[in-house]
């Protein structure tokens, strides 16, 4: 089982030191992405799930940001020891990424070809013309009508939806092991997520690539991922499958969640659950759940000391004084 | 975009004359004329005179002549000078300015640039601080500080570069630096504070991280991929900086005695001397609708999503 694991983040914190103190966005953040496998990253805006991904890259702008400690294990290799050389060739190649917003993710003063290639001919050694090819036959699988066409384009000629799908082509186009989604389809219609993550996942599929999958929706995760892990201010809280979570989520938090998904099969009465206040400040947080102010079932443990990892259940584990020795 | 061409060069057409038209009339309600002396002239010789330059006839007679002269590529005679057209006059001395224009905006365009992306590079380090502050000295200071400082120094202290001239002067080519060194010394500031800026936004753009994330080398991200993005508002700032850099050199000229069209501006809006006046005008507005119109084409050429019909 553990041979199959492509990456391993171990303990990884990123900081950001700002005006108004040290802002903790990643702060102890561990998991494993097994071969092929799809893991989602659940969070709410400034949860930390971005930064985190960014950093699995190391492209946190540094300064003001910081990677502050842990270990990224690439099959085997840190990433975060890795000279400039060394990331570079996994960058884009090993490791790729889609981001939020395919608006402004492409640069608009280039060809859409220019893009495609330059990451074909710097990572699999292609001349221009096969590049080219290649570059074709990936828009073509990411869904792009005549791409022959299309290639020679600018960004501003496609749609969102449609540039969406020429990051998917050029994130894959050197066939790497790992895709990072860095919340591809927020920016969006709901008509065009569908499609995108449908494209995601089948794509990903075909190729082999294991997808670490940044959502703000639970939605999303439910239909795509075997794993999850649930962030709360910089830190993860629960982890494990997809499914067992989805029918017995053991934090408080993961509960609120899933309790204020609107569902078709409630009745239409019911008010939609939210979970009280707001999401904390992560500048300068003390020693404490972060989540206790808003949790149902705060004890006084949760205000003085942040809770240890336990593990429910097999593969799963959970950030909070419920469960393990604190219960 | 040929539509667009032909279009904005014909536009030019009808701002021109209005600039004629508006000038013309304006120098005239300045007090005085070309003609007036301490040491008053006898009326009968006055009379001569302004008859022979038609300035006896009602303003507007004077005004149509002027533009059915203008419309035949004449310019008129120099009213001061008088062996000399104003034709003869700008002929000679405008390649000059153009001469030190060009040459103060290259390098003003080199040094700003290579100044502008070490900046952004190094972001509040301490060549970024260094050069923004030789920048916003250039931007503050006139030229008429400026120009007299490095004659001081280089020329009367040091030793190392004539007072004045030009080209065809005994010093030579060294009489070129003093005064384009002085010209290029504001715009150089400006397009290194622009492009830093324009640099410092773009390399935190969305775009820039998908390049990095590509695996591209830093240099690659750069060259090829900010640097497109951010020379934009430097080519838009081009074209008055190239039109006010050949004006502007109305300054730097009559400090270091450069024989250009600057100098004969000066000297022509002294004495009165309408045509030359005129003449200076209509090349100033030509260069400048000129510059502005490169722009607009080479713009469209820099960034796809502008599309002239």
């Amino acid at each position: 089982m553990t041979d199959d694991v492509i990456l391993q983040v171990k303990d990884l914190k990123t900081y950001f030191k700002l005006d108004e103190g040290l802002l903790k966005a990643v702060d102890g953040v561990s998991f494993e992405l097994r071969k092929g496998e799809t893991l989602g990253i659940v969070g709410e805006s400034g949860s930390g799930k971005s930064v985190t991904n960014l950093a699995l890259m190391r492209l946190v702008p540094v300064p003001p940001g910081r990677i502050a400690g842990g270990e990224v294990l690439f099959n085997g290799k840190d990433i975060l020891k890795m000279s400039d050389a060394e990331i570079r060739e996994v960058r884009g190649n090993k490791i790729s990424m889609i981001f939020q917003d395919p608006m402004t993710s492409l640069n608009p003063f280039l060809r859409v070809s220019t893009q495609l290639i330059e990451t074909l001919v710097l990572h699999q050694g292609l001349d221009k013309k096969a590049a080219k090819e290649k570059a074709i036959e990936m828009l073509k699988l990411a869904g792009i009508p005549a791409p022959e066409k299309r290639i020679d384009q600018y960004p501003h000629q496609f749609s969102g939806g449609m540039r969406q799908r020429v990051m998917i082509a050029m994130a894959l186009s050197c066939n790497p092991e790992i895709l990072i989604a860095d919340e591809p389809t927020t920016a969006l219609d709901v008509t065009i997520q569908a499609q995108i993550l449908e494209l995601i996942n089948e794509l990903s599929e075909r190729l082999g690539t294991a997808v670490i999958l940044i959502t703000h929706s639970l939605g999303v995760v439910a239909g795509m991922c075997d794993n999850i892990c649930v962030m709360y201010a910089g830190r993860i809280v629960e982890k494990g499958n997809a499914d067992e979570i989805f029918a017995d989520p053991k934090h408080p938090y993961t509960q609120g969640l899933i309790k204020s998904v609107p569902r078709l099969d409630r009745e239409n009465k019911q008010r939609l659950y939210s979970i009280p206040g707001q999401p904390p400040n992560v500048i300068n947080l003390p020693d404490c759940c972060p989540f206790f102010p808003r949790c149902e079932r705060a004890m006084d443990i949760c205000k003085s000391k942040y809770p240890p990892v336990s593990a429910v259940g097999k593969g799963r584990s959970v950030a909070c004084w419920l469960y393990g020795e604190g219960k | 975009m040929s539509r667009f061409i032909v279009r904005r060069l014909l536009s030019i057409i009808p701002t021109l004359f209005i600039v004629v038209t508006l000038s013309f009339f304006l120098i005239r309600l300045a007090p005085g004329g070309p003609f007036s002396r301490e040491k008053k002239l006898p009326p009968e010789v006055l009379q001569n005179i302004m008859r022979k330059y038609h300035m006896d006839e009602p303003l507007l007679n004077q005004y149509f002549r002027y533009i059915g002269d203008v419309l035949r590529f004449d310019l008129g005679p120099s009213f001061r000078n008088k062996d000399h057209s104003v034709n003869e006059l700008i002929g000679k001395a405008f390649p000059v300015s153009l001469h030190l224009g060009s040459m103060a905006l290259a390098v003003a365009l080199f040094l700003g640039l290579s100044v502008g992306v070490i900046s952004a590079l190094n972001q509040n380090k301490w060549p970024d601080y260094s050069a923004m502050s030789v920048a916003v000295l250039g931007i503050s200071i006139p030229l008429f500080v400026i120009g007299p400082l490095l004659m001081l120094l280089f020329a009367l202290r040091l030793k190392w570069l004539p007072t004045s001239g030009w080209i065809s002067s005994r010093a030579g080519w060294a009489t070129v630096i003093l005064p384009t060194m002085t010209l290029m010394f504001p715009y150089f500031a400006y397009i290194a504070r622009l492009s830093r800026g324009s640099i410092i936004e773009v390399v935190r753009s969305d775009y820039i991280r998908t390049a990095r994330a590509k695996g591209l080398k830093e240099s690659v991200v750069i060259w090829k991929h900010v640097l497109k993005g951010a020379l934009l508002p430097v080519v838009t700032y081009l074209g008055p900086a190239f039109s006010g850099i050949v004006v502007g050199s109305v300054v730097v000229e009559q400090i270091f005695v450069v024989p250009g069209i600057g100098r004969i501006f000066v000297q022509s809006a002294l004495n009165r001397d309408y045509t030359v006046i005129m003449g200076d005008v209509i090349v100033y507005s030509i260069i400048l609708m000129g510059a502005n119109f490169l722009v607009d084409v080479l713009y469209s050429m820099l960034d796809p999503r502008i599309a002239y019909k």
